[in-house]
């Protein structure tokens, strides 16, 4: 315990280096590019630390998680076009697994590739391909730990969002990762 | 058979903890009856075991640290001065010397060790910082700790003995990330803290008005921490392990 009270910059230290794992984790799931994630995360750095001035409380992990969000929407709007060609490419991958599903094949399928994967390749890339909100609200929550109302904070929207968004999020990761559900009709019951 | 799409929305908030407790309730007992939703509860679960497995999160590389690390901004603010060649020598004796004692003090600072179990235990009476998965339900506090720790720790049932289960969160004691289960024992709230350990004896002891137990069992160290009665905390201790069985 100290008893001086610490300088801006050893307070910033204390506050926000603990957080920068789930910092860069954070842009890696939002920009899906492991080069411009280390930008983001040295840029939003940099940027909490000029503002901690005006940070007034609560919680620095969540604070500093909004900079990162903010500065990698940036960076890909730099390096590259719109957002609208990243729901396209998921909801393209989403048919393509559900056909996969569909084809009881016993022959070296796409299939049989697909789970000789590395098991950790195939959670990372199903979780790339799900649309943005869905995915950063599953990454902030589920691998970040963050409560709603710090996803709530962090993504500026409602808690009631927060919790569709991820209940979205979880089924349609559901449908990438498990078995289909017993007597599961594709029909009458869509992901909304 | 499908889940309800009305409950969908609370399934997801019974498993992170979030919903209120009357909510909370209304969604256990449809649980209770509704085969459909037990079977997406399970889904949600198995999905977050995925996604929290090893390796799924992306670590920060050394290299990027480093280099924040060395930014001019965040370095020390007091540099720390050179030494005068002529002091040098007895720095080094001095950093040899307080070397050896760190080598030969016993692993952690005991004392200080207790003293932070009741800090822990304070601040989690403090509104808000309780618990960070919040249920009855052993079956989601579990799967809870699932890729926040590399342990799992054992979340027996204790309701019927008069300690009911509030819930878990992840806590911090001598610098390790540790599991926090929480039991509430009439008004009084009962903190376990669990982090592995190779085992150690049982100890127990009073500390500014709280009674703590410790006790180690399949390569865990397991401390609760309460103001209640020491002989009702020797009762939680003799429940937790044989229900752990």
């Amino acid at each position: 315990m100290k008893t001086s009270a610490p300088d801006h910059a050893d307070a910033f230290r204390q506050a926000i280096l603990p957080h920068l794992d789930g910092a860069y984790n954070l842009a890696r799931y939002v920009t899906r590019d492991a080069v411009l994630s280390e930008d983001v995360v040295q840029d939003a750095v940099l940027r909490a630390y000029r503002a901690f001035g005006q940070f007034r409380g609560g919680s620095p992990r969540a604070w500093l998680f909004a900079i990162v969000r903010n500065c990698s929407r940036t960076a890909m709007q730099g390096r590259r076009g719109t957002v609208s060609l990243v729901v396209n490419e998921s909801a393209l991958s989403d048919e393509a697994v559900a056909e996969v599903g569909n084809h009881a094949d016993p022959s070296p399928s796409p299939e049989e590739e697909f789970s000789r994967k590395q098991d950790v390749e195939r959670v990372r890339s199903a979780i790339e391909a799900i649309p943005e909100p869905f995915r950063e609200a599953v990454v902030l929550r589920d691998l970040e730990g963050l409560s709603y109302a710090e996803i709530a904070d962090v993504t500026d929207v409602a808690v009631g969002t927060v919790m569709s968004r991820l209940s979205r999020g979880r089924a349609m990761l559901a449908k990438e990762l498990l078995p289909p559900r017993k007597e599961e009709d594709e029909q009458s019951r869509s992901v909304k | 058979m499908p889940a309800c799409a009305d409950q969908e929305m609370l399934l997801t908030g019974l498993v992170d903890g979030e919903l209120d407790a009357a909510n909370s309730a209304l969604v256990e007992a449809h649980l209770a009856r509704c085969d459909g939703c037990r079977e997406e509860l399970e889904r949600i679960q198995a999905v977050r075991a995925l996604l929290g497995g090893r390796g799924v999160r992306h670590k920060l590389p050394d290299a990027l640290a480093q280099r924040i690390a060395a930014l001019p901004e965040l370095s020390p603010a007091r540099p720390p001065r050179r030494l005068p060649g002529w002091l040098a020598p007895g720095v080094a004796g001095a950093l040899a010397a307080s070397l050896l004692m760190v080598t030969l003090l016993p692993p952690g600072n005991q004392s200080v060790v207790d003293q932070e179990l009741v800090s822990d235990h304070v601040r989690s009476l403090q509104p808000g910082h309780l618990t960070d998965v919040q249920t009855t339900n052993q079956h989601i506090v579990k799967p809870w700790f699932n890729g926040k720790i590399d342990f799992s720790p054992p979340v027996p049932e204790l309701a019927d003995a008069g300690f009911p289960l509030a819930g878990g969160r992840l806590d911090s004691l001598d610098g390790k990330t540790v599991a926090a289960l929480v039991y509430h024992r009439r008004l009084h709230t009962v903190n376990l803290f669990v982090w592995p350990e190779a085992g150690r004896s049982e100890r127990s002891f009073a500390k500014d008005g709280f009674s703590v137990r410790e006790w180690s069992r399949d390569g865990l160290r397991f401390a609760a921490v309460s103001d209640i009665p020491a002989a009702e905390l020797a009762q939680f201790q003799a429940l937790f392990v044989q229900r752990s069985g």
